[in-house]
């Protein structure tokens, strides 16, 4: 019934000269995800990949499984010393990981131009 | 839609995740009959769609034999919804989820469903069943709130 998670990798320069990776989601987050949200980030390489940027624009639906996963994507970016932001997330969705307070951990942006030109 | 009398709508869902999107789908439909906006609307889906998972996960604990019970009832101004299973019920509320704690490992980073219920709804409640079956969470979502 969930709609499988697809995810890929896009490597992009920011207009400030700065090297941004770009994990691209698809479909449903949820807790099947973890292959899509947590393996495709932990398939990069640490030493190189220094700012993380999550594209949610193809996603329709997180549940709190989904937003788990996310949670741990952020610890282990910490951990790595990395830093993540985030666009494409619907309005309610923008609202919900205000609530769950992923904003702390994570800047949230409207639209990838957006993103890319704070980064 | 009547504006005085109570009409229901019920849901059967196998406790299999992921279906839980089917009483999203239904509670999303009758909240637009009944005229909520769409960002209440998607308040809704989302504490709906939570509530059927904890009643899959937790209260029928995955097994397919049993079935949740979706019941909305759409009164004159507003929406309730009872998502009924056959688990015990809760035995004590959780802690709000704290994100530092999350991100320092000191808390799990689920858990988050029924904050998220509480703080999308209007009134959310949790009731054992008398007989240590067919407990149920009753949301509550109002009609035209701060419009």
């Amino acid at each position: 019934m969930q709609s499988e998670t697809k995810s890929r990798v896009d490597q992009l320069t920011s207009p400030a000269g700065h090297p941004v990776t770009v994990l691209r989601y698809e479909g449903d987050i949820a807790s099947t995800s973890k292959d899509a949200v947590l393996g495709t980030y932990q398939g990069l390489p640490k030493g190189t990949v220094k700012q993380v940027l999550l594209d949610f624009t193809k996603v329709d639906y997180i549940n709190s499984s989904g937003i788990a996963l996310v949670i741990q994507l952020l610890m282990e970016a910490a951990n790595a010393g990395q830093k993540v932001y985030a666009f494409g997330l619907s309005p309610h969705f923008t609202k919900v990981f205000t609530m769950v307070g992923i904003t702390k951990y994570a800047g949230l942006f409207p639209s990838q131009t957006e993103a890319m030109a704070a980064l | 839609m009547s504006e005085k009398k109570t009409t229901n709508v019920e849901v059967r869902l196998p406790s299999r995740m992921g279906f839980e999107k089917v009483a999203m789908s239904t509670a999303s439909a009758v909240a637009k009959l009944m005229g909520f906006r769409e960002d209440r609307i998607e308040d809704l889906k989302t504490a709906v769609a939570e509530a059927c998972i904890n009643a899959i996960e937790h209260g029928n604990r995955l097994n397919e034999k049993l079935s949740v019970g979706v019941v909305l009832s759409a009164g004159a101004d507003s929406l309730e919804v009872k998502v009924i299973d056959d688990g015990k019920g809760m035995k004590k509320q959780p802690e709000k989820p704290d994100i530092d704690r999350k991100m320092h490992g000191q808390e799990d980073p689920r858990g988050m469903g029924m904050f998220l219920i509480q703080a999308l709804v209007d009134e959310a409640e949790w009731v054992a069943g008398a007989d240590g079956k067919s407990s149920y969470v009753r949301l509550v979502i109002r009609l035209d709130k701060d419009a």
